[in-house]
């Protein structure tokens, strides 16, 4: 008679499981990426609905192709547009703001503005088209 | 649980757009839902994509109008370089507006203190 060899009955070893846990943890961790979709929102008016608005409720916001500011013609550093929007909010609530670009205006100048009037709390924000060349 | 928590949230990136360097600004908002938004990117040499295929920019108004139509609630996200010319933001904002995609927000990074 052959004798049945009886062997210990084998198991995976499974201390290593942590560590294969932990491992795909920190690899999910690190390529999350939370999405950052933010940004400075913003209504269109919608076409063809042009309003004729009284001329001493707009402030005309001009910025030419180098990132200097007009403010009712006067010329005024970015960083100021701020206060000066403040103020005349503070004056006429109604105040809506025209912000006329160059063409050649960099898209970062023009944030910069938007950037402002949100800040100064200004809702009525206009956006000119620049004039052809 | 934190491991299957990661492994469902991850979202692999499906697109990347295209190459720009996002502006800076403080009062930023977060946009209210990613499935109701449509990335528009613009570059500085004067390149516009959508849903990752380069446009013309006078075709924007028909696509986003046929996205308007899918789903009228969208926020159009404008990604444009901080290079980019007024002139080319000006031709997508008239595009929108053509599209009736009103809702518009200049996507932009924090700005470093």
């Amino acid at each position: 008679m052959i004798k049945k060899q009886r062997r210990p009955l084998e198991e995976i070893n499974s201390s290593s499981m942590a560590d294969i846990a932990f491992l795909l943890l920190v690899f999910f961790l690190v390529t999350t990426t939370i999405s950052m979709d933010k940004g400075i929102s913003l209504v269109l008016p919608s076409e063809g609905n042009e309003l004729e608005v009284n001329r001493k409720n707009i402030v005309n916001i001009l910025m030419n192709e180098s990132g200097k500011v007009l403010i009712d013609d006067k010329p005024t550093k970015v960083n100021a547009i701020r206060g000066i929007v403040e103020r005349k909010l503070s004056g006429n609530p109604n105040l809506i703001f025209s912000v006329q670009t160059h063409p050649r205006t960099k898209y970062q100048n023009y944030l910069q503005i938007l950037d402002q009037l949100k800040e100064a709390k200004a809702t009525k924000i206009s956006i000119a088209n620049p004039p052809a060349f | 649980m934190l491991l299957i928590f990661f492994m469902v949230t991850t979202v692999m990136r499906e697109y990347e757009g295209l190459d720009i360097i996002m502006p800076r600004a403080k009062m930023i908002e977060k946009l209210e839902s990613k499935r109701h938004t449509s990335y528009v990117w613009a570059t500085k040499d004067g390149l516009v994509s959508v849903d990752d295929r380069i446009i013309n920019i006078n075709n924007l108004s028909g696509i986003m109008y046929s996205k308007i139509a899918k789903d009228p609630k969208i926020t159009v996200s404008l990604k444009s370089d901080e290079k980019t010319t007024m002139k080319l933001i000006t031709d997508i904002h008239s595009q929108l507006r053509t599209a009736n995609a009103l809702k518009l927000s200049y996507s932009a990074l924090t700005k470093a203190p």
